[in-house]
């Protein structure tokens, strides 16, 4: 009897790993407990503990094979008796399918179409965290006066290794491990970015931010104003928002309209590697205090990205992602993406054209891009992860029949989570969350087709 | 300690003087109805800031809490502008935006001026991270409220001033009552200075009320962290003669134990002192007293006279 060992999901977030080394050979007699491996996940680089005994038939990968899925067979362990089965192949040995990891494979990223011919000769494709670490890179190297804090942003290499590397290149001076003091750090971090230095504070993810929220909010959006504009804040609040994978509530909220209902903050929450990289930049370079929103699920997405070190997204300028006439579709973050995918299958099904506009930027709204669109589709939905009471979305309507209120055709339609808690079950945490046949039934409903 | 001569004296007794005078102008121009909102005192607390100023380096920063006219003053800053602040007028040092619990002044290091409790301290903190990041040989000077001194940031900050050895001195103002509630009835272990200890922070108690004895102790904790020893804490025993804020009629605490203190006055002490070592005689004071009073009616008119923050001032320095 043979006994599969699979590609284990070491982070909530993990699809795939790489093979990093082999701690054990074909031959071998492995117990429970022995290391057998090194897996590189999205995270960090961990061993692998053997949980049943057996000799070792068959490797399937060699050492540094890299993106192997979840749950693949990786390695065979055996009887005594039995022979290595020749027929392992790493092509039939798909284990159940795992409904979380067909999730994440959904995001793929679309070659972007308004990338212009000029930005051509500089484009790389890269993963949204290597995007967003080259950014913060490049932008050290030009300006002493940034440093990076954050809880495991140094040594740990960040939590979600968005910071790698950088403590090597930059030094314990400029890349600080916090302890889990947000409100501290983040204090002290807005007390330096008065006195004129320019913090880059990572929270491991935003949900941590609420513990520090006094100090954002009271501290860094207002100090401006109450001096009469002698003192700002260029800082930067960066990390992941919003939803991983089944971390539950405490772990899953997302903050995008916490932060842009305040004057004095800029909001940004991108969704691609190439909008990361030029908005990264733009808010590094601000003299606000800019809260930037990242998504944890997003982080391991591949795509182009414009290489020159002066490239930036202006803050406050919306993308039109995809051009139609029929309904607008606005959106930011990750739901670019399943707005994106609905709006294939809507063109497939209904042979709607559906304009997506990404806002990049939630404060200051690009409010013109919205209602020019509106103002040629007569239709609106807005698709977001936020909770629905009072989101981004909410503000976009009011907006919307504020400005273009003739050109309605059709009462504006909001698609967010559930409101709820964000709840662990898998099978609840999918039906909390916007799907692609969400996004499609309230277009449907705009357009007025049954 | 270099002894204190004629001259430091004089700048000692003008200081603590000008403060008490531009606080009572202050009470008045709230009983008028000129300022609006809270306004908290320094009336009574007065040795406090003038002692610390004593041993500063104008390129040291100061942040504090609300009750920050008296720091202004000590910070060298014009009482006519601190005035056209309270009063909310454009030629206030936050443009009549910020108030008196919310004032600034960037270019003599002094960084407010916070109306949250707690909330300077970790922002003192950064202030001081900053002079280190620079290699500048200054330090932060971040003063706390004996109610602050239960607030949970206010430890997270002394962890990482300790952990990163920054340049910060801590100066606890206990003035014995946190709004109207007792230190003895707020913090368990009523010690504040002890509250360093488990960070690795010495600290110490120094009565408020005499200001030869905060000079003493101010000099050598600024040595201390000057020297790049880390954060020191000095917790300054005073008292506020006067409520909370204008509001508040301290019906908490009894007429006697106002008194009691009253009887110490941190100015007749430096008065008599000045008397006794005849670095001036009564004449001398009668001078000094008048034109401070002088200088305050001034600013009271300046502030007064001053127009108000023009309607499109609104919707500036909300973004740079």
């Amino acid at each position: 009897m043979t006994i599969e060992i699979l590609m284990p999901a070491l982070s909530p977030t993990m699809t795939e790993g790489n093979l990093t080394k082999w701690l054990i050979q074909k031959g071998d007699t492995v117990k429970a407990g022995d290391l057998i491996a090194e897996i590189e996940t999205d995270k960090a680089t961990m061993e692998v503990e053997a949980v049943d005994e057996g000799i070792v038939l068959d490797l399937l990968y060699n050492e540094g094979d890299s993106n192997i899925p979840v749950n693949k067979v990786i390695a065979v362990l055996g009887d005594k008796s039995e022979k290595v089965e020749k027929e392992h192949s790493t092509n039939n040995m798909e284990s159940d399918s795992n409904e979380k990891t067909d999730e994440k494979k959904e995001i793929k990223v679309q070659d972007k179409k308004n990338t212009s011919v000029e930005d051509a000769n500089n484009e790389e494709h890269l993963t949204m965290r290597e995007a967003l670490r080259d950014t913060m890179a490049e932008e050290m190297r030009r300006d002493s006066k940034i440093f990076i804090l954050g809880e495991e942003v140094a040594e740990y290499q960040g939590a979600y290794k968005v910071t790698q590397g950088l403590l090597d290149e930059f030094g314990s001076k400029r890349i600080l491990d916090t302890p889990i003091s947000e409100h501290g750090f983040t204090g002290l971090a807005i007390g330096a970015a008065f006195k004129g230095l320019r913090p880059i504070l990572e929270f491991m993810t935003f949900n941590f931010s609420m513990q520090a929220i006094d100090q954002i909010i009271n501290s860094a959006a207002k100090t401006l104003y109450m001096s009469g504009g002698q003192i700002n804040c260029p800082i930067v609040f960066r990390g992941p928002n919003g939803a991983a994978a089944q971390v539950a509530a405490q772990h899953s909220q997302d903050f995008s309209s916490w932060y842009s209902h305040c004057p004095g903050l800029k909001v940004i929450s991108p969704s691609t590697p190439y909008n990361a990289k030029g908005l990264l930049r733009s808010a590094i370079l601000d003299n606000n205090p800019v809260i930037f929103l990242e998504n944890e699920i997003l982080y391991g997405l591949k795509g182009p990205v414009n290489n020159d070190k002066n490239f930036t997204i202006p803050i406050g300028k919306a993308n039109i992602e995809q051009q139609g006439k029929d309904v607008t579709i606005v959106t930011y973050s990750i739901m670019l993406h399943k707005s994106k995918e609905a709006a294939k299958k809507i063109k497939d099904e209904y042979n709607l054209d559906v304009e997506i506009i990404d806002l990049q930027t939630l404060r200051p709204l690009d409010t013109e891009t919205i209602i020019n669109s509106v103002k040629k589709t007569n239709r609106l939905v807005t698709v977001e992860e936020s909770w629905p009471f009072g989101s981004v979305g909410s503000e976009v309507a009011n907006i919307v029949q504020r400005e273009a209120f003739d050109y309605l055709d059709a009462p504006i339609i909001k698609v967010n989570s559930a409101d709820v808690p964000m709840p662990y079950s898998l099978s609840l945490e999918k039906l909390y969350l916007p799907q692609v046949e969400d996004i499609i039934k309230a277009v449907k409903e705009v357009s007025y087709i049954k | 300690m270099k002894n204190l001569d004629k001259k430091a004296y004089l700048k000692m007794y003008t200081y603590m003087l000008k403060i008490r005078r531009f606080e009572e102008r202050a009470a008045q121009l709230y009983g008028m109805g000129h300022i609006g909102g809270f306004c908290h005192l320094y009336i009574g607390q007065e040795a406090v800031v003038v002692g610390v100023l004593m041993t500063i380096d104008k390129n040291d920063s100061v942040v504090t809490t609300y009750r920050d006219h008296g720091h202004m003053i000590a910070r060298g800053l014009d009482p006519k502008r601190i005035m056209a602040e309270l009063t909310g007028r454009e030629d206030g040092y936050s443009a009549g935006k910020g108030g008196s619990m919310h004032m600034f002044s960037k270019e003599n290091n002094f960084y407010g001026g916070h109306g949250i409790v707690g909330a300077q301290v970790p922002i003192g903190t950064g202030i001081a991270f900053t002079h280190k990041y620079n290699d500048e040989k200054n330090i932060c000077r971040t003063y706390i409220g004996d109610g602050a001194m239960n607030n949970g940031q206010v430890f997270e900050a002394f962890n990482l001033a300790s952990l990163w050895k920054l340049p910060v001195l801590y100066i606890i103002e206990n003035n014995k009552y946190g709004m109207g509630t007792s230190v003895d009835r707020a913090a368990a272990g009523s010690e504040l200075y002890k509250r360093g200890e488990a960070f690795g922070i010495p600290g110490e108690k120094v009565d408020g009320m005499n200001i030869f004895k905060v000079i003493e102790s101010a000099d050598k904790a600024g040595k201390y962290v000057r020297e790049g020893n880390g954060p020191y804490i000095i917790e300054v025993q005073t008292y506020r003669y006067r409520g909370h804020s204008m509001s508040d009629p301290a019906k908490y605490r009894t007429k006697e134990e106002l008194q009691n203190y009253k009887e110490t006055d941190p100015i007749e002490i430096v008065k008599k002192e000045m008397l006794k070592k005849k670095f001036a005689n009564e004449k001398d004071i009668e001078k000094i007293n008048k034109e401070i009073l002088d200088e305050i009616k001034n600013a009271a008119d300046y502030a007064l006279n001053s127009q108000y923050p023009k309607d499109s001032e609104l919707y500036t320095d909300v973004y740079i």
